[in-house]
């Protein structure tokens, strides 16, 4: 792939980032432009805004990567992130935004009277934000690495150091310009590649992509395994290898591997012959792998997903329903998605914003699916070398070649770091304003900007040391906890009334933590195999109704703390807002002062 | 309370049984000009309104009813989500070719939830509308 018109695409993503964020702080003038652009973004620019911070590093790059590998069963990711947004919009929207909440933790403190209930939801915006931004820097590091050969930590660095730039300067306004770019960006970078790659694709006799046989290699190909992965063979299969295999050392080997599963160490180049079938990558599997400890997470990272297409029955239906719980109920709860609700007019326009998203979101992710199976024709070697997320990048080169392809090429990687980018800011600019409301000691703009270094600095640097997961399973974990916690919390707070300050607090920690704890210690490795794997790896099935029944239980158990103003907040949140004032103005604020940001005070650069 | 019940003046009522309050008329409140019909002025601040502003047990129950019907919308919507999509994974894991499951999950279930969701804008708007409708009246 020719680098410089890679460099390019990307370079100029960036200056357009943050130009377009420069122009919005020439707007943002005062705190409240500052945080949530005045609450004056219309239903479509808005619209735009939230698919545009929504459609991560996982959509653009992840699905692909992971249907290429595991075939269509993969199709759950943007189904479930998709749908999530049909449960936000018929549980949570309009009542949402006429809380008049700007964070979780707002919605919290307003709807429980209680503080401590406050600090508990900050923890776990701040802890869902994390789990989040982590995949997206690694998936900037990862989409660098391919396009340059720079270090994986460059492009996470790169993405941290522009999102902190961005956020800090312009805060609400400007991400709202860059994002609604980003949308139509993204969309671009991935819808005129595909139109190339299916042209090419139909020229070529449009040959079939199998998921339920080995692929077969259509030239010459060399792979380099980077991560420890074991192989079966159903054949015997002759290929030529430099490094280990089986823990016998090569060096430009011709060697015949009999049928079986085949340990290949991390750093060895196999070379197969034109017509070779690929050998399956064996992902955890029943025994322990011969020579490195059990459930070691280097050893196979793209194991994690393996239970949703693997052949195991019971497992694959558990997991399948694991993932559609995380993604319909967890997306209501992520910190970037509640916020952006906040700059709906009001509760009607909360509505129709979200009924477009479903409309763009689903546009959107008609395209991914493509890029998989036209990966697991034409790229299947990347199944092996554990960098099957960079499938959307290396396609145009490799089907067409040349110029075109170097183009096209560009084109998609300036859509990757727009979403990066996009769903970066999103997460930092919430992780930062509950960091700035619920951590650090004083507030305001200044304030702000530490957090935002602050938001950025920790996934950065956990970044460089954890291990690599597919960057949409990454992203599943973080859905899960959210289902855990937030879901239960929005859900009881909007439509019950019985719901005490002890309740939620004891369901988010017990769901919430619970889901958190589960997939903290399968990321470790410490889940033995089988069904407990499964279980933990996919903690929503029962990890969201341990969160709904906690909170039931103990609010029932403790009914004297039901907070005085249920009633009256109640009412605010469902009646229309011609019943409950000036749709524009946060009543929330007046009796909460902690809630929004500093009064009317300027931010002048 | 008693600014709802309906003015005798224009009532079907029988006007000669209850002849006191026959002196409360249209004309009388409102001069001869005004044209006496079956639609009233608004007062300022319409009496069930008052109730909920000043949270009444009236109106507590004014807002229960609200609630009540946008649950009833969000379950439906939730409950037509579980039966098209939340039925799949069962339905997918029957043998059957390829094809289908990338028809189904590629391409098939994104105008369903964008439906569902258009039926759920289209029904909590009415909702809302309808309660607007009933506590201005």
């Amino acid at each position: 792939m020719n680098q410089t018109y890679a460099v390019a695409a990307v370079t100029a993503v960036v200056l357009a980032t943050v130009l377009i964020g420069a122009l919005g702080l020439r707007i943002s003038r005062t705190t409240s432009d500052f945080y949530v652009a005045s609450r004056t973004v219309g239903p479509g620019l808005n619209a735009a805004a939230i698919s545009g911070e929504y459609l991560s590093a996982a959509s653009f790059l992840g699905i692909a990567g992971l249907v290429l590998v595991q075939g269509p069963a993969m199709l759950w990711y943007p189904v479930g992130y998709t749908a999530g947004y049909l449960v936000l919009l018929v549980l949570v929207a309009a009542p949402l935004r006429r809380s008049g909440a700007y964070t979780l933790s707002d919605f919290a403190e307003a709807r429980l009277e209680s503080p401590q209930a406050r600090r508990i939801a900050s923890l776990f915006v701040v802890g869902i934000g994390w789990l989040y931004l982590l995949p997206q820097l690694q998936g900037a590091g990862l989409t660098l690495e391919i396009l340059t050969g720079a270090p994986d930590w460059v492009g996470g660095l790169l993405v941290a150091l522009v999102v902190t730039g961005t956020v800090a300067a312009g805060g609400m306004r400007s991400i709202t310009f860059v994002q609604a770019f980003q949308y139509w960006l993204k969309l671009t970078a991935l819808l005129v590649p595909v139109l190339f790659l299916l042209a090419a694709w139909y020229g070529d006799g449009a040959p079939r992509a199998r998921f339920d046989a080995p692929a077969v290699l259509r030239g010459h190909t060399v792979v380099e395994v980077a991560d420890t992965v074991r192989i079966g063979l159903d054949e015997p299969l002759t290929l030529t290898v430099t490094g280990s295999v089986d823990s016998v050392p090569y060096e430009r080997g011709t060697v015949t591997l009999a049928p079986g599963t085949h340990h290949v160490l991390a750093g060895t180049t196999l070379a197969f012959a034109p017509g070779a079938e690929l050998p399956e990558r064996v992902a955890g599997g029943t025994e322990p792998p011969p020579d490195s400890g059990r459930g070691d997470p280097r050893l196979d990272p793209l194991g994690w997903s393996q239970p949703l297409a693997g052949g195991r029955d019971g497992h694959q239906l558990y997991a399948t329903y694991g993932l559609i719980l995380a993604t319909f109920l967890g997306t209501m709860g992520l910190p970037h998605v509640a916020v952006r609700f906040y700059t709906s007019p009001h509760g009607r326009a909360a509505r129709r914003t979200t009924l477009v998203v479903l409309g763009l979101v689903g546009a959107f992710y008609l395209l991914p699916p493509l890029y998989g199976a036209l990966g697991r024709i034409y790229a299947p070697e990347l199944a092996l070398t554990g960098s099957a997320d960079a499938a959307v990048l290396v396609l145009p080169d490799r089907i067409l070649g040349g110029l075109l392809g170097d183009l096209l090429g560009a084109l998609l990687a300036g859509g990757a770091f727009a979403a990066f980018l996009s769903t970066a800011s999103g997460l930092t600019m919430s992780v930062a304003g509950v960091l700035t409301q619920d951590v650090l000691p004083s507030r305001g703009v200044r304030h702000f900007r530490l957090a935002t270094l602050l938001a950025t600095a920790v996934p950065l640097a956990v970044g460089v040391v954890a291990s690599k997961v597919p960057v949409a399973d990454a992203v599943g974990l973080a859905f899960a906890v959210s289902a855990s916690s937030f879901c239960p919390l929005l859900v009881l707070g909007i439509w019950w009334r019985r719901l005490t300050p002890p309740g939620a607090m004891a369901g988010l920690l017990l769901g919430g933590g619970s889901a958190l704890v589960a997939v903290m210690a399968t990321r470790a490795g410490l889940a033995p195999e089988g069904w407990p794997h499964t279980l933990m790896a996919w903690p929503a099935v029962w990890s969201v109704p341990l969160g709904f029944l906690t909170m039931v239980l103990v609010s029932l158990a403790t009914p004297r703390r039901v907070p005085p103003g249920t009633a009256a907040l109640l009412a605010r949140l469902h009646l229309p807002e011609e019943f409950t004032g000036l749709p524009g103005e946060s009543t929330l604020a007046e009796g909460n002062t902690g809630a929004v940001p500093a009064p009317a005070q300027e931010v002048r650069r | 309370m008693s600014e709802q019940h309906p003015a005798p003046a224009f009532g079907r009522g029988d006007p000669q049984r209850r002849p006191r309050r026959e002196t409360v008329t249209y004309v009388s409140a409102h001069g001869p000009g005004a044209v006496p019909g079956p639609a009233r002025r608004r007062p300022a601040h319409p009496p069930a309104r008052s109730e909920i502003d000043e949270q009444t047990t009236l109106g507590h129950t004014y807002v229960r009813s609200l609630m009540r019907s946008q649950l009833r919308a969000a379950l439906t919507a939730l409950g037509a989500l579980a039966l098209l999509v939340g039925s799949l994974p069962l339905l997918l894991a029957l043998p059957a070719p390829e094809i289908y499951v990338w028809v189904v999950l590629g391409v098939g279930v994104y105008p369903v939830v964008w439906g569902i969701a258009h039926w759920y804008v289209r029904r909590a708007e009415r909702n809302e509308r309808d309660f607007t409708g009933l506590v201005e009246r």
